[in-house]
Formats: C-alpha cells, structure tokens, sequence
C-alpha cells in the first residue's frame, strides 16, 4: 500500500511539471537558436577552469568548433544558474500569461539540461511542453473512449436482444479495421493545413473513436453477469426502476474495470499519439509533442551521433511506467472491493 | 500444393546456384589466372581510345549500394536513377561529357566537324570496335539507335530533346564509320545531345524495333546473353532483391597508357538498400566501397571513423542543384480553390516575394541543413556550374528591416500582435508544404518558418509523401507553396529549357501556360529561345547571364542554397575523381582499381 501512494503521488508530481511546462521548462520550446544547433546538455560546474570552488552552479557559453561539430566551452565568464528567473513569455491557462521560470542563466550562456536539438531549441523544454501535449492527448482520448465504452457497454449488456447484437456487432467492425490505412486516408482528405488546435482535437476523437470498442466489450460482459445476480433480481421483483436498478447494483461491479481500463489506456493511447506524429499525423512543427521528437530519430546520424535527442523516449517510459503501475494498483483495490 | 513445389524447386536451384558460385568463387581465389572474361586479343585496325590516367591494377569487385532495385536494363526507355547508374556502365555514347573539365570529348565518334550554319554535324566512328557479345559496331547501329529513339511507339524520354526546331532530328549513313547528323534549326552545343544516348546494337534489336515491342525488351528479367552494350561492363547476374551483378567487358574499347585493355576491376556488384542511411551502414561496414553522394549529417558521421576504417571522403564543393521556395501563381479559374486563389494577391506580388526573399537567413539554411557543406544561392546557377553562373547578380545581405520597410511600401501593415495583414486586412497565413522523405527541405522549411514569423507572416509546414506533394504542384494547385529542388543534369543552360520557358513543364510556379503571363517572362522565353540557336559560346553566356538576372529580379523561385556533393569510397581504390555532375561516382569506372594486395576473386 505504501508503494502504491508513492507511485500515486509521483504520478501527480509528473502531472504538475508537464502541466506547468512553461514555468518548469527555462526556454520557449519554438525558440531557435542558430548558432548551437545540436548542442550536447550543458555542464554544470561547481569548480572553475582555475580550480576555484563556487556554492552556486554555473555553466560556461558554448562556441562552436572549427569543424563545425562539437563544441567548446569558453571558460572566460561563468554563469551561474538563477532561480525564478524572467525570460519567455508563456500561458498556463488561456488569459494567464507569465514570464517567470523556475531557472535559467544570462543570455548568452544557455542552460539546455537536455541538449538542443538540430535547430538549437532546447530538448528539456521540448519534452515538458511535447509531453503537455502528448499526455493530455492520451487522458482525453481515454476519457472519451471510457465514457463511450462504458455507455454503450453498458445498454448492449442490460438490455440485450436486437441492440446488444447490434452493439457489439459495430464493435467488432471497429476493432477489425486498419485504422493506420484508413488514418493516412483521413489525412489525405484533409485541407492541406489543419491548425495545432484543430489536429489535437482530431488526434482526441480518432483515438477516442478506435477505443472505445475494447472497454466496452468488457463492460457488458460484467453487467451481463450482474444484472443476472440474486439481488438484482429481487430488486427488479420489488419493482425497481431499470435505471434505479442499474446505477445502484449494476454499475459498481464495473468501477474496478473502469479504473483498470483508464490506467491501461492512457499510456497506450500516448503511445498511439506518438505513432501518428511520427507518421505525421499529429501536431505540426514548431509544436513539439513526444511522438515528432522522436521522428527525428528516424535519421541515423541523429540516432548515431546524438545521445541525448532520446530525452522524449525517456519521458515516455517514465509516464508509461508510472500508469502500469497505477493499473496494479487499480487491481489490488478491485480485488479488495470484490472480496 | 502446386504452389509449395514450386517453391521447393526454386529453394533447391538458388541453393544449386549459390553452392556452384561459392565454388566458383573458390576456385577463381586459388587460381588467380582464371579470372573472368579474359580481354579480347588486339584485332587490326581496331581504334582504340588511350586513357591517360595513372597504370592501375587489374583484378578485384567493387561493391555500389544502390538507393533502390534498377526497374529496368533498357537505355532507351530508362527514368530512374538507380537503372540508369547500372546502364550507365554497360553503355557508351558517341560524344562524351568530361565530368571533371565539363567540355564534350570524343567517345565512339572519334571525332566530328560542324557545319557553317550549325545546323549538320558529321560523326567519325571508331573503327574495329566491338559489342560486348563481340559483334561489330558500324553506322547502322548509330542510325538504328536514333530511329529508335524517336520511335513514338518507343516512348523514349529522350525524344523531346531530339527534336530541334520542331522536326525530329535525321541521321544518316555515309558509309560504314561515318554518319551525318542534320538539324531543322541551328542549335547551340548539339554535340552535348550525344551524352549519355546508349548506342544500340542492332543485331539484338532489330526485330523488337519491327515489332514495336522494344520498350518492352531488356526488362530486369532479360538473359545475360540477350543484352549487349558498348560500355566497360556486361551483365552477369541479377538476383531480385538482392544484387546484380556486371563482369567486365573484354571487347572495351578504351585502353591505358601501358596498351592494357580496360576496364581494371572484375566484377561489379549493385546491391539495393532501401535508403541514404542504409546506404551509409553499409559503406561504414565495409560491405560497400563507393558511397555517391551522401548528406552533411552523413559525411560528417563517417569523417569521424575515415581514419580508422581507412575511407576516402571528398567533399567536391557545390553541385548544380539549386534548392528553392516558390508560391503558387497558377491560373486558379476553373479550379475551386478560393482559399488559394485569396493568398494570391500576395503571391503575385513581387514585393512580397522579394521580401519574402530577403527576410530568409540562407546562411543558417548552409549551417543548420548542410552543416556548412553548402552555398547559399540567389539564382538558379550554382558556383558548382563554373562555365555559366553570372556572377555578378546581387547578394543581397539578410534583412529583416529592409523587408518590413518593402512591404510596408507595397501596402502592407501590422496588427497590434504583430500580425501582418495586407490592404483588404487580411492576416498573411500561408502553408510550405514540403516532401515528407526530403528531411533537408523540411528543415528548410521549418528555418523560413522561423525567419517569416519575424515579418509577421504565420507560415505552416506540412510535409508530405512526394507524390502527394508532386500531384498538388503540378495537377490540381492545391498548395500555397512548396520548397522543391531542381539541377543535376548538364551544365548547359539548354537543360533548364522546360524550367524557364513559360510553357515548360517545369515552369511550377506558373504551369500551362498559353502565352507568357507576365512581361518578364516574355523576355526569358526570348532569350531563351535566342541563346538555343546562337552558336558563338560568348553570346550565349550574356544571353543567359540576362536571364539569371531577370529571375533574379523578379524572384518566381526564392532561390535558397546548393548542398556541396560528398562522396566516399574505399581507402584502396586508386584512380578514384569524383565530380559534381551525376554520376558522381562511377563515371571513369574503367580506369577504377585497387592499389595493394586486393586479388581477383578475393572476398
């Protein structure tokens, strides 16, 4: 139990940093910056070219060198990390903008913990603002294939007969479908130009749209048992409304289902977002989400020569560790209730 | 069941088949002396050409990863680049472009004369030469080639380009090693036209010319012994998906300084990968030895490990390929793009474009794209073209400034968030779309991007499959611009005929045109058209240089940079000149060796 809240509170911790990306995160993550292009994380210091010891962590400014790869560090000035800096304007929700950053140091030394990428943005920023998107996309995404599973699951499950059949039936058809095929034709009839907004909100519902079958196949299968149980039936004897029925003796049996179902699918469906913008399906440049980041693994000399352009995969692990591990947890808490 | 048997039988011959080459393989390695295809003897009178590159070595097989599977083995009917570097070495033209000096030289015809006006040129053949199955060449098959090539049954790409003034060129015999060559209207550098244009022989090809089946012959399926060319190399094997396989042609025409028949090396060896990256594993590996034409990103990867792993890159300097952005100015009426047809007030706009123009950072697209292994570019001739770039056309320095103040004069203004709006108040709102499999262009793109939002345009970048994108910009104009790539032919401006002319089928930015849309393009077609026929090599170039400059001037293409051309091959092998024309690479593939220890049939 103790494990699990951990887990739990560290789920929400990760949840705070990528929601609050612009303040976490020390640079704008479209901001380019030409002259240090694939630039490795920088360096913190505590000890300076002359051997002299500093409390405060610094960096040095990068120069290129002359062969045009790598860099150097130009030991003649030291910067030292500040906190609760002002730099690039952000938005937390619509309509409240700040400029404060959790850190930063003066320009133009940069502290890209993360390295840059190959137009100089800074790869740590990148993350926490691809992850915004990539991981909002995912809760939504199970939130409407939940939310249709369970409905529709649900009304096949209890009232059985010509509606089940049909329900299920459509449920099959979804899951048999090659949805990558028919997505890439989606896109294809698309305008040319979809905006950032209007591509996640497709990425959400094509999701949604393809989940929802699985859950609700599970979903019946439990009412279907349920509304069979002694005690249903007696209340329906007594003359229970089916909706009293339903909502008071039916739907609790599903919540350990749900709550399982939610934990498996929000990784996946990260996962499924990462897919389609490494297809180019997702959201455009200069927008960064976890999937196109990892795109540019697709060329070999990024794969080969820049370690740290795997940052997004390492948050990916990291977020999809922790939902598997909320899913035991939602099992151990199912099994306890069903005991 | 059928099926399965089938399949048994196969399994049971490639294995037949790969156990008799190892053994042959075997045996060739213990024997050195029984290497393949032994030269033919000298015969009398047999023309030969001298090469005057170093004394190689003979023996030993050089492995090319090709990009992608050749479609096919026919010269005449050949479009993709895979094919064409394979037939490029089973084949031989009559005049030859010098990949290094970029001038004509004599190659089957050993030498030609032009007439006063231009318009006839006579061909002197090489005498005794002979076919790699070791039949003859004479006249009749320099006629039978041109009478192929214009076959319109044939389809041959290459018919456009030999017709001059409207008629078909003619080609006739005089007797068996002369052939005259009369054109409708003069036609600068005619001898030009010779490069590259695979003699065929008749004998093999005849009766597929009668029948008007000869686009259909010399598929990848064809046998060793139904092809036969005049080129270094002849076909040995091809196994599907795997590799083909050239031996060299004993009958070659050329030999070096020491009287020794070319071309040195055995055994040439295509294998296929899917992509640049798989081309580069290989060549890092060691399973290939010639890299032709890599990326910035690449080349530098591989200059890390070129000591230890004993490569030899070269970094040649520009190529001819000119990289541009362009907007749609397509005739949209008929078409029901109102969207599109809206953004055209500002496409249309000259000064926008060159604002446009003068607000991209062409030296971070150099750094950034090409990691410096590059030039920016303010024409359609690169630096790599020395003969033909006008080098006194304006470079005008980056300025943000200068391009606020241009469109502010053309009627521009901004909106409180910097927004740029035009006269009817209009947000500038354009999308770039890109090839999705070009990540240089989209690099590109993502950079002007960048650039343009300090101008107030919001510019998106959609990259696309290369058909898509291709079928927009060509068929239906559903696109508002486009970065694309042209260049990597001739040298001569006569190559960029169907890009300029304001009907050719490159003209993007304006396709299907009946008449010249604007004045200026009138003038291009005019110059054009007069450089074409003007003979004096001088003139041309000030007529051409006119014509870069009025692109220039009214930017149709936003010309942004030439990557430089970067190769590799093997530490060992000698005699190894690559150059900025296509084919980088292999284009003196017979005077190609290996210094050092490197025996036939090893490895």
């Amino acid at each position: 139990m103790r494990r699990t809240t951990w887990i739990v509170r560290g789920l929400i911790g990760l949840h705070l940093v990528i929601l609050l990306a612009g303040f976490a995160a020390p640079y704008d993550p479209a901001v380019q910056s030409r002259t240090v292009p694939f630039a490795p994380p920088a360096r913190l210091h505590i000890v300076d070219a002359q051997g002299q010891f500093h409390l405060r962590p610094f960096v040095y400014a990068l120069t290129p060198d002359a062969d045009g790869e790598g860099y150097s560090e130009d030991t003649s000035s030291r910067f030292p990390v500040r906190f609760f800096t002002h730099g690039a304007r952000y938005s937390v929700v619509p309509g409240f903008e700040s400029d404060l950053h959790l850190f930063g140091v003066d320009a133009p030394a940069r502290v890209s913990i993360a390295g840059t990428d190959g137009y100089g943005r800074d790869v740590f920023s990148r993350v926490l603002f691809g992850a915004r998107v990539s991981v909002m996309a995912g809760l939504l995404a199970t939130l409407c294939a939940l939310v249709v599973g369970t409905a529709l699951g649900t009304l096949a499950g209890f009232s059985g007969g010509l509606v089940d059949r049909l329900i299920m039936r459509t449920a099959d058809v979804f899951m048999a479908v090659p949805w990558l095929y028919l997505l890439f034709a989606v896109r294809a009839a698309l305008p040319l130009h979809i905006d950032t907004r209007a591509a996640f909100l497709l990425l959400v519902t094509v999701l949604g749209v393809i989940g929802w079958a699985r859950p609700s196949r599970m979903i019946r299968g439990i009412v279907l048992s349920a509304k069979e149980r002694a005690y249903v039936l007696a209340a329906q004897g007594f003359g229970a409304p089916p909706l009293y029925v339903l909502r008071r003796h039916v739907l609790p049996h599903t919540y350990g289902v749900v709550l399982t179902q939610a934990g498996l699918l929000v990784p996946q469906f990260i996962l499924a977002e990462v897919t389609l913008s490494f297809l180019g399906l997702g959201v455009g440049e200069p927008e960064a989400s976890l999937g196109s980041m990892l795109g540019t693994l697709q060329q070999y000399h990024v794969l080969a020569s820049y370690w740290w352009m795997f940052a997004p995969a390492v948050a990916l692990i990291g977020v999809a560790a922790g939902y598997h591990a909320l899913t035991s947890f939602g099992h151990e808490r199912a099994r306890l209730v069903a005991s | 069941m059928r099926k399965m048997l089938i399949r048994k039988t196969l399994i049971q011959k490639t294995l037949i088949r790969t156990v008799v080459s190892t053994l042959a393989a075997v045996c060739a390695g213990i024997l050195p002396l029984a290497a393949a295809s032994p030269s033919a003897p000298f015969t009398r009178g047999e023309e030969l050409l001298v090469e005057r590159a170093a004394i190689g070595r003979p023996g030993g097989r050089l492995v090319v990863a090709l990009r992608a599977e050749p479609r096919t083995l026919n010269p005449i009917v050949v479009t993709d680049a895979p094919s064409r570097e394979v037939i490029g070495r089973m084949a031989a033209d009559l005049i030859h472009i010098n990949r290094l000096s970029q001038g004509t030289e004599p190659a089957l015809a050993s030498a030609w004369t032009r007439s006063k006006d231009g318009r006839e040129y006579t061909l002197t053949l090489r005498k005794g030469v002979r076919f790699s199955d070791g039949h003859p060449f004479d006249a009749d098959d320099v006629v039978f080639t041109f009478k192929a090539l214009l076959d319109p049954r044939v389809g041959s790409p290459n018919r456009d380009l030999l017709i001059v003034g409207g008629k078909p060129i003619d080609v006739k015999k005089i007797d068996a090693y002369h052939v005259r060559v009369a054109l409708a209207a003069p036609y600068a550098a005619a001898e030009r036209l010779f490069d590259s244009l695979a003699i065929l022989p008749r004998h093999l090809l005849e009766p597929a010319l009668a029948d008007g089946t000869l686009q259909d012959a010399w598929t990848m399926q064809a046998a060793a012994g139904s092809i036969a060319g005049l080129g270094p190399y002849r076909l040995k094997e091809y196994v599907a998906g795997q590799r083909l396989v050239l031996e060299r042609n004993p009958y070659y025409w050329k030999v070096d300084a020491s009287a020794h028949r070319l071309p040195y090396i055995d055994e040439l060896v295509f294998q296929f990968t899917g992509s640049e990256d798989a081309q580069v594993i290989r060549f890092q590996s060691g399973e290939s030895d010639v890299l032709s034409r890599v990326g910035a990103d690449n080349f530098n990867l591989l200059s890390k490990t070129q000591t230890s792993r004993g490569h030899q890159l070269a970094d040649l300097g520009p190529s001819l390929e000119y990289n541009f952005l362009f907007f749609n100015q397509n005739d949209l009426s008929g078409k029901n793009l109102p969207q599109i047809a809206a953004h055209q007030r500002w496409f249309n706009d000259v000064s926008f474009r060159r604002a446009v123009s003068l607000a991209i950072d062409r030296d971070a697209i150099v750094r950034l794209v090409f990691r410096g292994r590059g030039v920016p570019l303010w024409g359609n001739v690169t630096p790599g073209n020395r003969a033909w770039q006008n080098t006194s056309l304006p470079r005008p320095a980056r300025s943000v400034a200068d391009a606020r103040a241009m469109l502010k004069a053309a009627g521009y203004s901004w909106q409180p968030d910097g927004a740029l709006v035009d006269r009817q108040g209009q947000r500038v709102d354009f999308t770039i779309a890109t090839s999705a499999t070009s990540a240089a262009r989209t690099e590109m793109a993502t950079l002007i991007q960048a650039d343009l939002k300090e101008l107030g345009m919001n510019v998106r970048v959609v990259p696309l499959e290369f058909r898509a994108l291709l079928d927009r910009v060509v068929e239906t104009f559903d696109y508002d611009a486009s970065i694309l790539g042209f260049g990597g032919g001739d040298a001569d401006p006569n190559g960029e005929m169907n890009v300029w002319l304001s009907r050719g089928t490159n003209h993007y930015w304006r396709l299907n045109q009946t008449a010249p849309a604007t004045p200026w393009e009138a003038e291009i077609d005019r110059l054009m058209k007069q450089q074409l026929v003007t003979l004096d090599p001088r003139e041309r170039k000030h007529l051409y240089d006119r014509v870069q400059a009025i692109i220039a001037e009214n930017v149709p293409f936003v010309f942004l940079a030439a990557p430089h051309i970067l190769v590799g091959a093997r530490g060992d092998l000698a005699n190894f000149q690559p150059s900025v024309l296509d084919p980088y690479t292999l284009w003196n593939v017979d005077q190609l060796y290996f210094k050092g220890a490197r025996a036939s049939g090893r490895r």
